[in-house]
């Protein structure tokens, strides 16, 4: 996609969010979801139109961009692999896998690997806490997620 | 005749196959349908599978997709023996000492069924509220005893007489579902089971209160339930449960799922609702209350997917049937989440008095590892550390407090002696000062102090000295915090250093 076709993408999407979800009481989440749904991020260049089309600052759309762990202004990597950083999967070796997926994939958390395949998120308990170390591939969740599970997942799906 | 099996789409039973098992029954050559539900909450029994037959349901588990072609050459659909056969799930001693109030259609309906909710005793508080006078209503929730199970434990009763009694056109009733705490799964457990109580509580409390409007505010962790709430919405809607005028009453009734964004502290009841307003979830200095001033100014019930939930039996039963379990003023049943390193990990719905060791042991089987369990956190990340010389102490509101702990949500989470209480206590600091508001300096700003001065004590730098700094620490925090996300760190940080001062020795490089 050239530069002027991804821009094209990213105001449809915007304006998509914004006829569908602007007229709800208390928007700006909502629409903020539809476009992050849709685009996988929330490009920093809607800011203005999503402002003036809600009636609202700048400062506040951007306030609440950041405010919100979940939402994100840059695309992430072709995978997502998010872990459960919590208590209950801490108690069933949740920081082994921790560390085993950061050595695997060589980045930290919120890092996308070099060749932008994949992207590893902390996430703060997914309500699967019986059945831990709790990780989400692509939206699939996964129970006793050890080391050697970990490797097949990525290795099963991994096709980037 | 085609054989009805029930597997569950509850998204542990997901993580652990059961669309795989799913996909595997379908090569059956007899005829089969398959019946999506939510977990009976034996989770360390999932994907367990359950077949219709002449002397009741019959379950298997955990039944992989590789089991399914011998399980069924086995006689699965006749409800044969093998070796996973669990025989009927209700016999089970997991379930049969269970008291299922709240969550006593789990894992039997089609979550998205009104059918099926009504066959199992569905609507039927609605039908009573309907005839009754909001005061009545709330009246009944009163008598009921019923506290808040969110966390706060606040007589549901009180909140709603309050926004009762506002002369205010709109008001409105918001569900909790934020669900943040670790270790507590109940929330969404219910709302990917039997998602139509939590729509029934709804509705039964905005005729309660006169509102016509709710919102259930739901954690975007968990998409499962997101799908299976809104479809549940849309069946009520188009069965007429939901809309201008509830099965012709002329009363109306209209809800919406509204997704929340992964901040913790919009758990924080105003937080909440700065943030359906499409804000930062900024907590709100209180007063007012939000049954006085909440959503959008009006008057607002906030209360708790459980608390919302308990609200349909209460109706049909009566307050006096739902009163008589529990104990002194922790009326009711609770639905506790084992989680962590328990061997049986689920959800076991009880009358309050039952006690810690109880439901470690008799339910949860001891430690999954097979060591000795050496300390639980009860309530989420804010609850204290408790070690096994008070695991004989009931679980009701105040027994906890005595203490130094706290019901909060009702989930625990299980450690064997393999943990690190001063790590725990360092992530406590930690989670805190990732999820702060930021609005006030010491939970902003302490939550990393603390990380640092665990760091320093740990390293044997001056240790007399962090630990007074550590103390001074918690003390502000205490104080000095508008919400308890900064004003209840503490509890695990100063309950780990009390029960467990061998961690926070000074440690050798290595
Ligand atoms: C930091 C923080 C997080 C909270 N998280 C939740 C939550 O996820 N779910 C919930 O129901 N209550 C949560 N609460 C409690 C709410 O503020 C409030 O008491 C509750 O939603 C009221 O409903 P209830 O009376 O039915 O319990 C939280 C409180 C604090 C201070
Ligand atoms: S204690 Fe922390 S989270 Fe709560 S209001 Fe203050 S800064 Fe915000
Ligand atoms: S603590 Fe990891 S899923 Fe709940």
């Amino acid at each position: 996609m050239s530069i002027v076709e991804a821009n094209e993408v990213e105001q449809a999407a915007v304006e998509s969010a914004l006829q569908r979800f602007g007229q709800e009481p208390g928007p700006l989440l909502v629409v903020l979801h539809a476009v992050q749904d849709h685009l996988g991020y929330i490009p920093t260049t809607s800011i203005p139109a999503i402002a003036e089309r809600l009636n609202l600052s700048r400062a506040e759309v951007h306030g609440v961009l950041t405010f919100y762990h979940h939402f994100r202004t840059h695309p992430q990597g072709r995978r997502v692999v998010q872990i459960c950083r919590a208590e209950a999967c801490q108690a069933r070796g949740g920081e082994a896998l921790e560390a085993h997926a950061k050595q695997c994939l060589g980045v930290d958390y919120h890092g996308t690997t070099a060749d932008g395949g994949t992207t590893l998120e902390a996430i703060y308990c997914m309500g699967n806490c019986a059945t831990g170390p709790s990780i989400r591939i692509d939206g699939k969740l996964h129970s006793h997620v050890t080391a050697a599970r970990f490797d097949k997942l990525m290795a099963t799906r991994g096709t980037h | 005749m085609v054989t009805r099996v029930y597997v569950p789409k509850d998204s542990t039973a997901l993580s652990l196959g059961a669309d795989e098992v799913v996909a595997a029954l379908r090569k059956a050559k007899a005829p089969i349908e398959i019946i999506r539900t939510g977990t009976r909450g034996m989770l360390w029994l999932e994907p367990l599978v359950e077949v219709e037959t002449s002397a009741g349901r019959i379950a298997y588990g955990p039944v992989s997709a590789d089991d399914v072609p011998g399980l069924l050459a086995a006689g699965l659909l006749t409800g044969a023996s093998h070796a996973l056969r669990i025989g009927k799930p209700e016999d089970h001693p997991y379930l049969k000492t269970q008291q299922r109030l709240t969550f006593a259609r789990v894992g039997i309906v089609d979550p998205s069924s009104v059918e099926d909710y009504i066959a199992h005793g569905g609507y039927r508080g609605l039908e009573r509220a309907l005839t009754m006078a909001p005061a009545d209503i709330v009246k009944t929730v009163a008598d009921s005893g019923l506290r808040g199970r969110g966390g706060a434990a606040f007589p549901t009763g009180i909140k709603w007489k309050t926004v009762l009694d506002q002369n205010e056109p709109q008001k409105y009733v918001t569900c909790n579902a934020d669900e943040g705490d670790s270790g507590t799964f109940a929330d969404r457990m219910l709302i990917e089971g039997d998602p139509l109580t939590l729509v029934e509580g709804m509705t039964i409390a905005g005729l309660a209160v006169n509102a016509t409007m709710g919102y259930v505010y739901l954690r975007v962790e968990y998409p499962e339930a997101i799908d299976t709430l809104r479809a549940a919405i849309a069946a009520a809607y188009k069965a007429g449960y939901l809309g201008a005028s509830i099965k012709g009453s002329g009363k109306c009734f209209d809800l919406s799922v509204r997704v929340a964004a992964g901040a913790y502290v919009c758990g924080e009841e105003t937080s909440m609702l700065e943030s359906l307003e499409g804000r930062r979830g900024e907590v709100r200095v209180r007063p007012p209350l939000p049954a006085i001033k909440g959503l959008f100014g009006k008057p607002t019930i906030v209360n708790n997917v459980i608390s919302l939930a308990s609200v349909p039996v209460i109706l049909e039963r009566g307050a006096d049937f739902y009163k008589n379990f529990g104990v002194g003023r922790s009326m009711g049943t609770l639905p506790i989440q084992l989680a962590g390193n328990l061997k049986q990990g689920g959800l076991v719905e009880r009358a309050f008095g039952v006690t810690l060791r109880e439901v470690l042991y008799d339910y949860g089987g001891g430690s999954a590892s097979g060591r000795p369990i050496r300390t639980i956190q009860m309530g989420g990340p804010l609850g204290a550390y408790i070690p096994p010389s008070d695991f004989d102490t009931p679980i009701d509101y105040e027994a906890l407090a005595a203490v130094g702990a706290l019901v909060g949500h009702g989930g625990i989470v299980a450690f064997d002696d393999t943990v690190d209480m001063a790590k725990m206590a360092r992530y406590a600091f930690e989670f805190c000062a990732v999820e702060s508001c930021g609005k006030c300096t010491p939970c902003r700003i302490g939550s990393t102090r603390g990380a640092n001065l665990i760091d320093n004590l740990l390293a044997g730098n001056k240790p007399a000295e962090q630990r007074a700094l550590l103390e001074g620490l918690c003390d502000t925090m205490l104080q000095g915090s508008l919400c308890g996300l900064g004003g209840m760190t503490p509890f695990p940080v100063q309950s780990a250093m009390k029960h467990f001062p061998e961690d926070f020795a000074p440690r050798g490089r290595h």
